[in-house]
């Protein structure tokens, strides 16, 4: 049989040489086991939505802890058991596991899954023109291995101790020794191995399944941002695995990997070899830790850039410096880690190297940001909430990025390091940065999947609760921080004199968080209802050009009825003298 | 099922001049790169920042080791002999060199569970000091490797005459690529040797 | 047809010749290098012969076995970029934790300086 050699041109010849054409796929393998790259992206973007939700839950609990320390929660209060909410009052643990939980889940579970498993396999092989991805059975596989992790996950709050809770770092010694570890390592080898498998996928469908045309410069700058995502987590995965390895290795096997001689353990000395180190742990973790922060916010970058450029109806200013910028990003990223080390004695030599890097890096993201801003020079703007949620991440992108200068910096970190004004500055990066961003996304793209827009009315509702209460629970902390309070602390602050002047500021904080999560419902009713009844559209309801709006909404198994031929770059919007204020990739003339 | 609707998974794309597993297995072999560099680079923190490191060959058995070493390359040699028989279009030596690379697999393994009940029996374990631990840790996943390396090699043993009858490029393909990976398991062990026994 | 491998019979025989010869080439310095560990060279100088014999051999193995010396761009580029962030991680821990605050107050038992005095010398 000679279908394995097959070019697109010969499909047809294919499907009817296998008689596949003629095999109606059961419930299972549509929807359980499926290979096709738009049900796993759904798959992927379903699951890691909840994720989101549940690990937002997390938090909400914990801010009620740190607005009101020591009084009951109400409702939630006196359904956890004694063990973890004696009186309806969260246990120091109880906080503790909740605190290292979100941050787990947020990340791993659901803004990686989100951005990469989500986005990047439904949106990468339409915008290439390809039919699906290289190893489709691969991708399948990706997508069970995250499941399997995540449900392993969550699984770990059920056991005997608790989940983990010594921070998502999981820092040696304590979380040599602490309870809900080892589910959390075994967790994260499958979650892991996903993003693995993953990453492979992504590079090699990128680099093979290109329709004709499509050259690495006429690529979307979605596709290079997922392009490059994909090496950095192909790249930096690998040594947390290491390090995950070795710290199961301690806390089951014995060994002394990160456990110092001479440790001291509730008044006594722990009974191992000793000799270890926990500096390598850190290491070990944030080399991955690092470029895993570039891969929350680059799939954002690319969503906004895509939504940006169609919603000016202008093409991206800047595209050349854009990709340059992000390949040198990536790059960078695997060389400015230890500046989450600067306070473990690091002697000021190495130090110096870390900050020099750390300020190079930031070279890169400010091209792309001003990059972006300046691509709304001289548009016309279209203010749908798709454009809503992309404009709004460029300021909040900027206000997390500076806010990481002083952190770069070892002099003012000396004063920053570990407290709330660092919480402060990722989170504006990950929070109204990159979460903003993947609803700008799924705003966009629901009516590609779907075949029916969003509801508008709800989308900005849902848009303005979000932003300001986003702002709402983020900006105090940067004062909560300069004033001395340290993250992780279960009663925020309340038992430090220093900190009494600020504390009102944590209920500002929490109420912004509270009303945020009810505003969520918003978008969930949104989400569920418009499946069913949302304005139907075409395949090209927002004037695009790239390639992914050729095909039907939703696309079909192969994605494209005839491959598409591509002519051009990526954003020929309101080019001269043409009929129309938009000239698809796809389109000859 | 959209397996058939993908290209260059035997026929090389004319611009890169590559097929799509090939790029894959070397993006994999460059991850299990960083997961191994990961190993040495803690190998090289932990005896540097000890206060004692004890001499590999006090501890363990280099004559074994050394055996072991012999016995990888000699596995990659046939590997690689294997794929040449299927270039040649010869079935037979193929299954020969690749039934062999799977033998010298498992005097690998048996070798190394010879060393590693002898040290169970002194009472060497993961527990007994950091040089014990990453010999164990870093030995037991290039185990691990060599019984992955070792699965996929039977089921292209085993599958042979199935695949020559319909697809020989495909079979080509997939040995090369199993190949790929079971030599970088013997490039592994190149530097664990000296690392671990000799040094 | 993938790899740099043609079906062309005389080409594969110019192949196996080459693998034989980097077989007994693979032979000859695992012998040499344990041969020389019983030299009992200082450990720095164990380390350097170790390190570069190995590297040796894992080129061969690398650039006829795994076919890298006739092998696409594509590949060469994934694995430069590999190579490099590997030596970073190789390298960039150990150098972080020799370099390291000194504080005189700290116990001498404690620091790593109490077993590399010399660093002393750098603050």
């Amino acid at each position: 049989m000679e279908a394995r050699h097959e070019s697109p041109a010969h499909k047809h010849a294919a499907d009817h040489g296998h008689g596949h054409a003629h095999h109606e796929p059961g419930f299972l393998e549509k929807y359980i086991f499926s290979t096709d790259h738009k049900t796993i992206g759904i798959q992927y973007a379903v699951t890691s939505l909840f994720f989101l939700m549940f690990g937002f839950t997390l938090m909400m609990m914990m801010r009620w802890q740190l607005a009101f320390p020591g009084v009951p929660m109400p409702i939630l209060g006196g359904l956890l058991g004694e063990a973890r909410m004696p009186g309806g009052v969260m246990t120091p643990d109880f906080y503790n596991e909740l605190g290292a939980m979100h941050g787990t889940i947020m990340v791993f579970l659901g803004v990686v899954p989100l951005g990469v498993g989500g986005f990047g396999n439904y949106v990468l092989p339409l915008q290439i023109g390809a039919k699906d991805m290289a190893f489709p059975r691969l991708n399948m596989m990706s997508y069970q291995f995250f499941f399997v992790g995540g449900v392993m996950m969550m699984a770990t709050f059920f056991l005997p101790g608790g989940a983990a809770q010594s921070g998502w770092t999981s820092y040696p010694p304590l979380a040599d020794i602490a309870p809900g570890q080892t589910g959390w390592i075994v967790s994260m080898i499958f979650i892991i191995t996903s993003s693995l498998l993953g990453a492979i996928n992504f590079i090699v469908t990128t680099i093979q399944l290109r329709t004709k045309g499509m050259s690495f410069w006429r690529f979307p700058f979605f596709v290079w941002a997922q392009f490059v995502t994909s090496f950095l987590l192909l790249l930096a995965l690998p040594p947390l695995e290491v390090g995950a390895f070795l710290q199961l290795m301690d806390r089951v096997a014995g060994s002394s990997f990160f456990l110092p001689s001479g440790l001291v353990v509730s008044g006594q000395i722990l009974p191992v070899a000793g000799g270890g180190n926990p500096l390598l742990w850190q290491h070990l973790f944030w080399f991955l830790a690092h470029p895993e922060v570039y891969v929350l916010i680059l799939p954002a970058m690319g969503i906004v850039a895509e939504v940006l450029t169609n919603n000016t109806r202008k093409p991206l200013w800047g595209y050349t410096a854009m990709v340059y910028s992000i390949i040198f990003l990536g790059f960078m990223s695997f060389i400015v880690w230890a500046h989450h080390m600067f306070m473990t004695g690091m002697g000021s030599g190495i130090a110096a190297f870390f900050q020099t890097t750390t300020m190079i890096i930031s070279v890169p993201s400010v091209v792309i940001l001003a990059a972006l801003f300046l691509s709304l020079w001289g548009g016309s703007i279209r203010f749908t909430t798709p454009m809503l949620f992309a404009l709004a991440f460029l300021p909040m992108f900027g206000i997390g990025g500076l806010t990481g200068l002083p952190l770069g910096l070892t002099s003012s970190d000396i004063q920053l390091h570990d407290t709330y004004y660092v919480i402060g500055h990722f989170h504006y990066v990950v929070a109204p940065g990159t979460v903003m961003a993947f609803f700008a996304g799924i705003y966009y793209w629901f009516p590609k999947a779907t075949g029916r827009k969003m509801s508008e009315t709800l989308g900005k509702a849902h848009f303005w609760l979000t932003f300001i209460c986003m702002n709402g629970v983020f900006m105090p902390m940067f004062w909560v921080g300069l004033a001395g309070v340290s993250r992780r602390l279960y009663d925020g602050g309340a038992s430090y004199a220093h900190a009494q002047h600020v504390l009102w500021l944590n209920g500002v904080s929490s109420w912004s968080a509270w009303i945020m999560g009810a505003a969520q419902l918003l978008f969930i009713f949104n989400f569920f209802w418009s499946i069913r009844g949302g304005e139907k559209v075409g395949r090209n309801p927002w004037n695009a050009t790239t390639l992914e709006w050729e095909a039907p909404s939703p696309p079909p198994h192969g994605n494209f009825v005839t491959d598409p031929v591509v002519y051009r770059g990526p954003y020929d919007y309101s080019p001269r003298g043409y009929s129309s204020d938009f000239r698809p990739q796809a389109q000859e003339a | 099922m959209s397996a058939e609707l993908i290209p260059y998974i035997t026929e090389a794309r004319p611009d890169t001049g590559l097929t799509n597993g090939k790029i894959g297995i070397w993006c994999f072999l460059a991850s299990e790169v960083m997961l191994f560099g990961a190993f040495f680079a803690s190998y090289i923190v932990l005896r540097t920042s000890a206060v004692e490191w004890p001499h590999g060959s006090a501890i363990l058995n280099v004559p074994l080791a050394t055996v072991n070493t012999v016995v990888l390359i000699s596995s990659s040699v046939t590997m690689v002999m294997a794929w040449a028989s299927l270039m040649r279009n010869d079935i037979s030596k193929y299954r020969l060199f690749l039934g062999l690379t799977v033998f010298f697999g498992f005097c690998f393994l048996g070798i190394k569970t010879v060393e590693y009940s002898a040290k169970f029996e002194h009472g060497l374990l993961p527990s007994t000091n950091n040089f014990m631990a990453i010999y164990f840790i870093m030995t037991g996943l290039h185990g691990l490797h060599v019984i992955g390396g070792m699965i996929v090699n039977a089921y292209f043993l085993f599958a042979a005459p199935s695949y020559w009858e319909h697809d020989r490029e495909l079979l080509a393909n997939r040995v090369e690529n199993s190949g790929l990976f079971w030599h970088f398991v013997d490039l592994v062990w190149i530097f664990l040797f000296p690392i671990l026994y000799l040094l | 047809m993938s790899g740099s491998a043609a079906h062309d019979p005389a080409e594969i025989d110019k192949h196996v010749r080459t693998y034989v010869m980097v077989f007994a080439a693979l032979l000859v310095l695992t012998g040499v290098t344990v041969a020389v560990s019983y030299l009992h060279l200082e450990v720095h100088q164990a380390i350097a012969v170790a390190l570069v014999i190995a590297t040796f051999k894992a080129s061969l193995v690398a650039l006829f076995f795994m076919h890298l010396i006739s092998e696409r761009q594509v590949i060469l580029w994934i694995l430069a970029l590999t190579g490099a962030f590997a030596a970073v991680l190789l390298l960039l821990p150990a150098i972080t934790n020799h370099d390291h605050i000194i504080s005189a107050n700290m116990p001498a038992g404690m620091t790593s300086a109490a077993h590399a005095p010399e660093s002393a010398a750098h603050h």
